[in-house]
């Protein structure tokens, strides 16, 4: 079974068109089974969580009740690119499972929404935030040893609290980073195909046959995997245990109580009165 | 015309007596069956080895799908029914001439004599890049070679393209748009009724697709309602040669004129866009307006709104302009403009 549709060029030439359209419902199965997997592992399996806390009496006392984590750019941001990727998962994909309408359009609109805020949330990421915050540091991978040590039964100490975001939210990032980059650069040259009302002129010589080809099947590989990523994303989303993380991304701030027990002050200072160490992520209020 | 390279591939070939019977063969194996007609567009397919079905459900020997019947409120005419039929049919002629001027000039009389009229209603686009097996748009690949800078597109759309430019190559059906046809399609559900217009799909809907007819879906019968019987009608067919060719262009017009206003009209093209065009803004936009070559000037100018020629087809532009003030205003009334 092929994984990507291959067809003859004019040429004679055997060229990748696209994938294969039942990825999709690989992705859809794999984005299944990881929920369900996940929800036995935590709901019986799984000990219950403990991490290393010794925090000063001065440090709590100078956390406020309301931690702020997300700023209102950064959530508009989120909350555009989700509202996006739903729109072009939807367009790009029902059509391929049966259900016909007029989806092109809509489509690249969606993808240049998508396109515009990625740029956007570069430029605001590396310049006005922390840009360290979202990738995995030493103390990450070695909490992460520990924690997988320790749910082996292994006497190894617990690991930290996380800073401003845990391990798999930073690999998450990455992982949807990757894909959508994939996604938005493949899509926009994409767009010189097909009728964009006069926004890009079109040139489908562009490139060759087996360019085209490689960039339609890349397009259509990320765009299955984020089927499978969107879907376990919504689910962390909605987990009770993370649920003060999604209503941060709503409302800007999570509660002083969530945040000494899952994030560790000196790795996420939250203090608007003193910098931060170096290294460590400041909210993105600061 | 694609040249034909080899035999046909190898298929099993299935050959019901009954609509139902064909219907149930078709749900039964789905996508790897097909439909064959009259086998003027199928065998193109099958023989160029372009379409290799692993079933072929041969609906020729179905007398019900046959044949040209008289209802409560109009005819009704078997899917099956041969083009030649349908063109000499004294009723169509009297009351529906629009349909018999329109199979009447479709292709050669042989192909008539064979061809049907579901046949031809849902034949496949006739663009010869998609023909050729090339891996267009239409045939589920990325791109259209058609719209390229240099794509010999001459033939193809002025209007509704969306990645694919191929129009649709049907000569009957503006003329069944025009009297409001109902197509009646016998799906695994059941029987399915749908006008004519919406019987056809363009691409922004389903790229490879020309109709709505799904897996398992059989078209069995047309009607023509009473409620057009005898009105005024007009069918141009301007093609290369006047003989066994496909439209560059078609219109089909039915106008009631009361008091030489017109009091009720539809009108339609074909092969202007990836699907039968019925106009409804020059439907409009001329009732009530006398039937002559001024409101036909009117709607000539309107119909073409919107138009983007291809860089072979700007003609199609006066040429749609033009017939649509002819179907209005008369032959005699209308002056050729370009």
């Amino acid at each position: 079974m092929d994984f990507i549709t291959w067809a003859i060029s004019p040429w004679g030439r055997s060229v990748p068109i696209h994938i294969a359209w039942y990825l999709i419902w690989v992705a859809l199965i794999a984005g299944l089974l990881f929920m369900i997997v996940h929800a036995l592992y935590v709901g019986i399996f799984a000990a219950p969580r403990k991490f290393a806390k010794n925090d000063s009496p001065a440090v709590v006392a100078a956390v406020p009740e309301r931690v702020p984590r997300h700023s209102l750019v950064a959530r508009a941001f989120h909350w555009v690119m989700a509202i996006s990727m739903f729109a072009l998962l939807i367009t790009a994909f029902l059509p391929k499972v049966g259900i016909k309408f007029d989806w092109v359009t809509y489509h690249w609109i969606a993808g240049l929404v998508l396109t515009a805020s990625i740029v956007f949330h570069i430029i605001h990421a590396s310049f006005f935030l922390d840009f360290r915050s979202i990738w995995p540091d030493k103390i990450d991978l070695r909490d992460a040893k520990r924690r997988l040590l320790r749910s082996m039964g292994k006497d190894v100490p617990p690991p930290d609290r996380f800073a401003k975001y845990p391990l798999e939210n930073k690999f998450y990032h990455a992982v949807i980073l990757l894909s959508g980059l994939a996604v938005t650069v493949t899509g926009v040259f994409m767009m010189k195909r097909v009728n964009t009302l006069g926004l890009f002129t079109r040139n489908p010589y562009l490139f060759g046959d087996m360019t085209w080809g490689m960039m339609y099947v890349l397009h259509g590989l990320a765009g299955v995997g984020l089927i499978a990523l969107i879907m376990v994303h919504v689910y962390f989303g909605i987990r009770p245990e993370k649920l003060p993380i999604t209503k941060s991304m709503v409302f800007g701030y999570m509660s002083r109580d969530f945040y000494l027990e899952e994030h560790d002050p000196e790795r996420w200072a939250v203090e608007k009165s003193s910098p931060p160490q170096k290294g460590y992520a400041p909210s993105d209020a600061d | 015309m694609a040249v034909i390279r080899d035999v046909m591939p190898a298929f099993d070939l299935l050959q019901p007596s009954s609509a139902a019977d064909a219907q149930k063969l078709l749900q039964q194996h789905g996508e790897e069956a097909w439909v064959m007609a009259g086998g003027l567009d199928s065998f193109d397919w099958l023989k160029d080895r372009i379409k290799k079905p692993k079933v072929l459900v041969d609906l020729s020997g179905i007398d019900e799908l046959k044949g040209i019947r008289t209802t409560g409120d109009g005819l009704e005419i078997g899917a099956m029914t041969t083009l030649t039929e349908i063109a000499n049919h004294p009723v169509i002629k009297a009351q529906y001439g629009v349909l018999s001027d329109a199979v009447s000039v479709i292709a050669s009389p042989q192909i008539r004599n064979q061809g049907t009229l579901g046949g031809n209603v849902s034949q496949d686009a006739r663009c010869w890049y998609y023909r050729g097996g090339w891996p267009c748009y239409r045939a589920g690949g990325n791109i259209c070679y058609a719209d390229t800078p240099v794509g010999r597109n001459r033939e193809h759309a002025i209007f509704g393209a969306n990645r694919c430019v191929a129009v649709h190559p049907s000569d009957a059906a503006p003329a069944l748009i025009a009297l409001d046809a109902k197509f009646v399609i016998q799906t695994p559900k059941g029987e399915r009724t749908v006008d004519a217009e919406d019987y056809f799909l363009g691409p922004e809907i389903d790229i490879t697709h020309l109709n709505i007819l799904q897996s398992g879906d059989l078209l069995t019968a047309i009607r023509i309602p009473s409620a057009w019987s005898g009105a005024k009608f007009y069918f141009e067919k301007v093609r290369d040669r006047n003989v066994w060719d496909f439209a560059l262009m078609n219109v089909a017009s039915a106008m009631v004129v009361l008091g030489g206003n017109i009091d009720r009209i539809r009108i339609a093209v074909s092969a202007v866009a990836p699907k039968p065009m019925r106009l409804k803004a020059v439907e409009d936009a001329v009732h009530g307006k006398p039937a002559d070559a001024t409101t036909g000037a009117m709607a000539g100018n309107l119909a073409v709104q919107g138009a983007v020629p291809l860089q072979f087809n700007a003609y199609k532009i006066p040429l749609m302009r033009n017939l649509v003030k002819r179907a209005i205003g008369g032959v005699q009334e209308a002056t050729w403009t370009s």
